[in-house]
């Protein structure tokens, strides 16, 4: 009985959580390339992300929750990119935004990488080159919903 | 106009090898008087060196008698005028440097260097300047190939 | 790498980027301190290197333009306007007056959504995040020109080699003037804000000046040359398409400081829209005849079809990013000489030929083949001269492609530059230059 209770009040509590954590993303935007320019304008009061609870962007790691991969990673900033991953701290996503993030797109050559997910682990991706506002607002509506469904972690969590 | 390409053509008999008008003149000169050329061009109102780069010319159709070309591009100012400016070097030599006379020579002589490998004499600080130090080999070479990845992260494959 | 010598005891050596937010993502600074000033630095470039020559020497030529978008991603439209006329002077092929007005017209709407970008971003790293507000929704206006005309906001690939992809859509004047009156009210609320705004005024007045033969020496060209007091723009010096027809001037600064830069740059964007008005009107005067009175929409025509017993032909409307592409306006917009343009799209799906000719444009070992040669175009880019150096050896692939990227030389004088001023002054400096890394390290 009293091990059913719990479960209850966890998964209730795990809900809360997954709600206040999808509406305050604090996006840590990874900006290299072309897709800047549409990260722009979707941050900007034109498309304005901030309906979604992305809107903050914070430029240090240790603050922010979503790294937004936004451009081509090349073989050079690889390393860079693997150490800002490390240093955020949990409970952290990843996007891929654009097709070079995605996949290495119409770049296949000696300098870059096939696919941030080849570096660092992708929750979700937005394809496009550049993705529309719409898509990127599609793709943070997806991870949302990762977010809200999945199995919080939280200090006193058994 | 006219005058001075007679000008530069008078001066340099010796130096130029080739001359042709294409879209813009085109002046092809032996690589111990390019120091010599260039401070002329200098002194004659070129005062914007445009652009440096090379052709690796090793899969060219025909069999050309050294591997490389460096191409210098000039501008005038006063004669709203752009010449093209190139010579031949092989793989082992070594080109001068034009970074006493032009500053941005030192950054685009670096991109050379990197991306074709050819040493230049008297530059002040000649280093890869867009790949990474553990890269092997220069990429625009024509044997480098299109995918041959070297990865500064382990767990990075070659794929 | 970076490789920075210390030349005093007392000093402090500080790295910024490459992950920064003021620097763009792609640029590292090294620079060394004593207490608030830099006394020596250095610069790294090379996190954006896609090898964009190298894959040149893979690709036929039309297979190139999508490569060029990517080069200075705030105006592609200029990049693919310096590639085309690349292979056009190589190949000696004319392109007829109205593909020369579109293409115009589009340079001068990228170059002014060039300049909003990069006059914002530098205003909000000076610490005025509404003016990067007020202008990202003008350049929206822009772009929504850019959109229904090419099809796509930021890569557009839209001026191809013989001519453009499409004409403009029925609706652009109309799109354009409303653009261009809402930029200029919003480029007068900025200068209203920012021009005599004395937080402003300390940050930029009488920073990262460059003497005028320091900066003929670093290659300098476009805007940045300009402040300086120089004159030298590509459009009046080696004018090319239909600017020795247009009527504009070219704004000059004096000092060669941040603030001159950016009064340059906004001064640029009004000499633009005059230039896009007068495209206008030079597209009105060539205009195809349009047929399109006679277009009806696909599910009009059917439900007609249904009721009208008569034997009625009607023409049905293409997808808006095929218009242009119809016979009717494909002469204004392509090359006489069909062998090196594609077919109009009609014909491609409706006669043998056409999916014959389709082919031998887009198949790799036919294709465009310019004579064996070289060739250096240049057009005037968002950041300075932009040029392509082309080289071919008879075959439908460039032997060799260089570009001559503004912002690299640009870049190379940024240690220079920010010798002996303060470490906030980097960021103006930096943002004044509008390094594009897509553009400088290719």
């Amino acid at each position: 009985m009293g091990v059913e209770s719990g479960n209850f009040i966890t998964t209730k509590f795990d809900s809360i959580l997954g709600w206040a954590r999808k509406y305050s993303m604090f996006v840590y935007p990874f900006v290299t390339a072309c897709c800047g320019m549409e990260y722009i304008a979707a941050a900007c009061s034109h498309f304005d992300i901030d309906r979604f609870g992305a809107g903050l962007t914070r430029f240090s790691p240790r603050q922010s929750d979503v790294l937004m991969i936004v451009g081509t990673i090349s073989q050079k900033i690889a390393p860079v990119l693997r150490k800002i991953y490390d240093q955020m701290a949990e409970p952290k996503w990843v996007v891929a935004f654009g097709t070079c993030a995605v996949s290495g797109g119409i770049y296949d050559n000696y300098s870059t990488v096939q696919g941030a997910d080849k570096i660092v682990p992708v929750d979700v991706y937005i394809p496009g080159c550049p993705p529309r506002p719409e898509t990127v607002f599609e793709g943070i509506m997806k991870l949302q919903e990762k977010i809200q469904n999945q199995p919080q972690d939280w200090r006193w969590k058994k | 106009m006219e005058e001075i390409i007679d000008k530069i053509k008078s001066a340099f008999k010796e130096t130029i090898l080739f001359f042709e008008e294409r879209e813009m003149p085109v002046f092809i000169i032996k690589k111990e008087d390019v120091l010599s050329f260039v401070s002329f061009l200098k002194e004659s109102s070129f005062s914007i060196l445009l652009d440096i780069t090379a052709v690796d010319y090793l899969k060219w159709p025909e069999q050309k008698e050294k591997r490389f070309e460096i191409v210098y591009h000039f501008f005038s100012l006063e004669y709203n005028l752009r010449i093209r400016v190139k010579f031949s070097i092989d793989e082992k030599e070594k080109s001068p440097s034009l970074t006493s006379f032009y500053k941005n020579a030192n950054w685009l002589e670096r991109e050379v260097y990197d991306m074709y490998g050819i040493k230049f004499d008297g530059h002040p600080d000649l280093r890869r300047i867009l790949m990474y130090d553990e890269f092997k080999g220069h990429p625009l070479r024509k044997d480098y190939p299109l995918k041959k990845r070297q990865p500064r992260l382990e767990g990075l494959k070659d794929d | 790498m970076i490789k920075i010598k210390k030349e005093s005891d007392n000093s402090f050596i500080l790295n910024i980027g490459p992950s920064h937010p003021a620097m763009h993502g792609t640029i590292r600074i090294v620079v060394e301190t004593e207490g608030e000033k830099v006394i020596n630095s250095d610069v790294e470039i090379g996190y954006l290197h896609r090898g964009f020559e190298k894959t040149a020497e893979h690709k036929s030529y039309p297979k190139i333009i999508p490569y060029t978008d990517r080069l200075n991603y705030t105006s592609p439209l200029i990049n693919n306007h310096g590639f085309a006329l690349a292979v056009e002077t190589l190949l000696g092929i004319e392109v007829p007056e109205r593909a020369k007005i579109i293409r115009v017209a589009m340079d001068e709407i990228a170059r002014i959504t060039d300049h909003l970008i990069d006059v914002a971003a530098m205003i909000n790293e000076t610490g005025a995040i509404t003016v990067l507000l007020y202008m990202m929704e003008a350049r929206e206006y822009f772009w929504d020109v850019i959109d229904s005309t090419t099809g796509a906001r930021v890569t557009t690939s839209y001026i191809r080699i013989g001519g453009v992809k499409a004409d403009v859509p029925e609706n652009f004047r109309e799109l354009t003037e409303k653009a261009i009156k809402e930029t200029r009210r919003i480029l007068r609320e900025v200068d209203g804000l920012i021009s005599k705004n004395s937080i402003f005024l300390k940050r930029t007045k009488g920073i990262g000046v460059l003497s005028k033969e320091d900066a003929l020496s670093y290659g300098f060209t476009g805007p940045l040359l300009r402040a300086t007091g120089i004159f030298y723009d590509v459009r009046k010096f080696s004018p090319y398409a239909v600017y020795p027809k247009v009527e504009f001037e070219v704004p000059l600064g004096e000092n060669g400081d941040v603030y001159d830069r950016y009064k340059v740059r906004m001064q640029e964007m009004e000499q633009s829209m005059k230039i896009i008005e007068q495209c206008l009107d030079l597209l009105d005067e060539t205009a195809p005849e349009r047929v399109s009175n006679r277009d009806v929409d696909a599910a009009e025509a059917l439900s007609k079809s249904k009721f009208d017993k008569g034997v009625k032909t009607e023409r049905i409307k293409l997808s808006p990013n095929l218009e242009g592409m119809e016979r009717e306006s494909y002469d204004g917009i392509y090359s006489k000489n069909r062998r090196f343009v594609p077919p109009p799209k009609q014909t491609v799906y409706n006669s043998i030929e056409g999916i014959i000719h389709q082919f031998l444009y887009v198949m790799d070992g036919y294709g465009i083949r310019p004579p064996k040669g070289e060739v250096y175009a240049a057009v005037e880019g968002g950041n300075g001269e932009l040029g392509f150096y082309l080289v071919s050896d008879g075959s439908d692939i460039p032997y060799k492609l260089h570009v001559r990227a503004p912002s690299f030389h640009l870049m190379s004088s940024l240690s220079e530059m920010i010798k002996g001023h303060y470490i906030a002054d980097i960021i103006p400096i930096f943002g004044s230059i509008n390094m594009i890394g897509g553009e400088t390290d290719r």
